[in-house]
């Protein structure tokens, strides 16, 4: 046994814990609470899990619309066939499970069920890239990295509260099939401090700088904010450029900010492997525009089990890790 | 032509008899079908076509609510073909329907065909699901079987699957699903010809006992003679007092000869894919017609 004093270990915390900062603004079960709203709008909406209900906030549109929910067991090709079922007599499905589950488990039914009719199914992915401590079983690391080739499927990345409660009606009216990676539980609320507003399919600049652009989605862009303001403190102004959607890609948008010469850097939940950097790289590529991009985001190989700050940190997500890439970038 | 123009399910008022003879009619016409594709395309499932043809033209022929020249009509009942390499055999069935040209059959398998080798939704009125990937028409089928009941609907849903399917776990989680939200509506069927791509289905993976398995998944199941029109009718006729909005659901075990209605190709070596010579094609039509006329005459002689 070790008899030295040090500081104690951080402890894996429970599955579903938040990974808002201590203090910071959040709000609770928002997409549960958008659901329940888009629903009282649109009689069309159903709800569907595979025994996560509690775990995707779809427990609040239950209790809310108990008839209007279903349970399918943890059974997600079932969960994911059964919704194309239901749209196909002309409902509008939101089914949720794990982001591992859906991408992992059950590809072949949202492909073949779904994506190619091209039905109005709308696909709720809890813990998506590094949002638990459970290791690979749980942490879908590469889930757009699956989803990106799968035609007709719309990818939506949310950043916080504010995208999430814009997103959802959104998806529901959009007609063909969409994938939400969904923060759930007490969620951030960060883009209501910004000049925003979700619009599926579209990139929007939250802020400007003139020596890096930061273009980041989902929660990584909460991050390149706090990150800007710090690296403001080493006299490097940062831009930053929210790409919620990554399929279809806003490269009109994204590529106007790139094309500059500012220091460019993605910032994303997800491997470096098939996510946000290599949706840019392929969009500056087919623009011939001969400028480097620089990947913060998860690497390629199977991740730690852990408390969530330290993953974070020791992949490179966490605020003083971003910093340093970018000083070390810039020397 | 076919006399199914109607929008109820026949079986509601004919006498037994006229309905068995109405589905053995169907189902020959049907393999004639099947017969003529086969021999536009050189090959194909014809071997499971005419081995399934008469649980499809009990279903088109005795069953199924429809509307041939409104394929999409709200209140239709719905057949799903998860097996997507049987559409030879589904697309006999939508022809003598109605819904699909007989003319239209000679273009099986051709670039820019309606009618792909294997089934999809977005080529053919009347296809409603892109099966083929096996395992995924009965999950779709509970889908819209909870739809249709969640909108009030009192249409049915029938799921068409094979032996071969059960291998997949897909289908259980679809068993126990339709179970659990108590699916009256929803009526499936399995065509056991005991083949599968690798060989017999007891070599490849054992599936039954079938009956006690679907009976514990709390369906409840009648095992017949696929074959045999009188038994496919008795049995979706149960089916049909059991059906209701809230019940168990029904599984139909379909025990069927691959090739049945020929000789030939019922005696030839079993393959999943079956080769047959070009000059082969007419001595099976011959034999077809031969053993119909000649059933259809003992039929007559016995009454």
């Amino acid at each position: 046994m070790s008899t030295t004093t040090s500081t104690p270990k951080l402890k894996t915390s429970a599955m579903i814990a938040s990974f808002a900062d201590p203090g910071q603004k959040t709000a609770p079960t928002p997409f549960g609470h958008a659901l329940v709203k888009a629903a009282e709008e649109n009689d069309r909406i159903v709800g569907l899990t595979a025994d996560l209900g509690k775990y995707t906030d779809m427990h609040i549109f239950a209790q809310a619309f108990p008839e209007r929910f279903f349970q399918m067991g943890m059974a997600e090709q079932l969960l994911f066939g059964a919704a194309a079922g239901f749209a196909e007599t002309g409902l509008v499905p939101f089914a949720s499970t794990y982001s591992v589950f859906a991408a992992r488990r059950a590809y072949d039914f949202l492909c073949l069920d779904i994506a190619e009719p091209n039905l109005n199914v709308n696909i709720v992915g809890g813990l998506p890239g590094l949002t638990t401590g459970y290791g690979p079983s749980h942490q879908a690391t590469e889930d757009m990295a699956i989803f990106r080739g799968m035609p007709n499927l719309t990818i939506v990345d949310p950043c916080d509260s504010v995208d999430i409660e814009q997103a959802v009606p959104q998806l529901a009216a959009s007609d063909g099939p969409t994938y939400l990676r969904l923060l759930r539980g007490k969620v951030p609320t960060v883009l209501d401090e910004y000049d925003y507003t979700f619009e599926l399919g579209k990139a929007k600049e939250l802020r400007g700088g003139t020596d890096v652009v930061f273009i980041s989605s989902g929660l990584m862009t909460m991050r390149a904010l706090q990150a800007a303001d710090a690296l403001a403190k080493h006299k490097v102004d940062v831009a930053v450029v929210h790409t919620p959607t990554i399929k279809p890609f806003d490269s009109e948008t994204v590529l106007g900010a790139i094309n500059t010469n500012r220091l460019a850097v993605t910032l994303e939940n997800h491997s470096v492997v098939g996510g946000l950097f290599e949706t840019v790289a392929s969009a500056t590529v087919r623009a011939g525009l001969g400028k480097r991009v620089v990947p913060i985001g998860l690497p390629d190989e199977f991740l730690a089990a852990g408390a969530l700050p330290t993953l974070h940190d020791r992949y490179g997500l966490s605020i003083d890790k971003i910093v340093a890439t970018v000083l070390s970038e810039l020397d | 032509m076919s006399q199914l123009t109607h929008d109820r399910p026949p079986a509601a008022a004919a006498p037994l008899e006229d309905r068995v003879e109405r589905v053995a009619a169907a189902a020959y016409r049907m393999r004639h079908y099947a017969l003529n594709m086969g021999e536009v395309q050189g090959q194909g499932y014809v071997g499971q076509a005419l081995g399934s043809a008469d649980i499809m033209a009990a279903v088109y022929a005795d069953q199924l609510r429809f509307k041939p020249d409104e394929p999409e009509w709200e209140g239709r009942d719905r057949f799903l073909l998860s097996t997507g390499h049987y559409a030879i055999g589904h697309y006999a069935a939508l022809a003598e329907a109605g819904i699909v040209p007989v003319d239209e059959l000679d273009t099986y398998g051709s670039d820019d065909s309606r009618l792909p080798m294997s089934g999809m939704a977005s080529y053919t009125p009347g296809m409603e699901i892109s099966g083929g990937s096996l395992g995924h028409g009965l999950g779709v089928a509970v889908g819209i079987a909870l739809g249709l009941r969640f909108q009030g609907s009192d249409a049915r849903v029938f799921n068409f699957l094979s032996d071969g399917e059960l291998d997949e776990g897909s289908t259980w989680e679809a068993a126990m699903g339709a179970h659990h939200h108590q699916l009256g509506n929803l009526t499936a069927m399995v065509d056991i010809n005991a083949l599968q791509a690798d060989g017999k289905t007891d070599t490849v993976l054992r599936t039954e006992p079938l009956t006690e398995k679907w009976e514990a998944f709390g369906w409840f199941t009648q095992r017949v003679d696929g074959n045999d029109p009188e038994q496919l009718v008795r049995a979706f006729s149960n089916a049909s007092e059991q059906a209701s909005t809230t019940g168990h659901p029904s599984m139909i075990l379909c025990d069927t000869l691959v090739g049945r209605g020929v000789p030939l190709l019922e005696n030839r070596e079993k393959a999943h894919f079956m080769r047959i010579d070009e000059s082969e094609w007419q001595i099976c039509r011959d034999q077809l017609t031969a053993g119909f006329e000649a059933a259809t005459h003992e039929g007559t002689a016995r009454s």
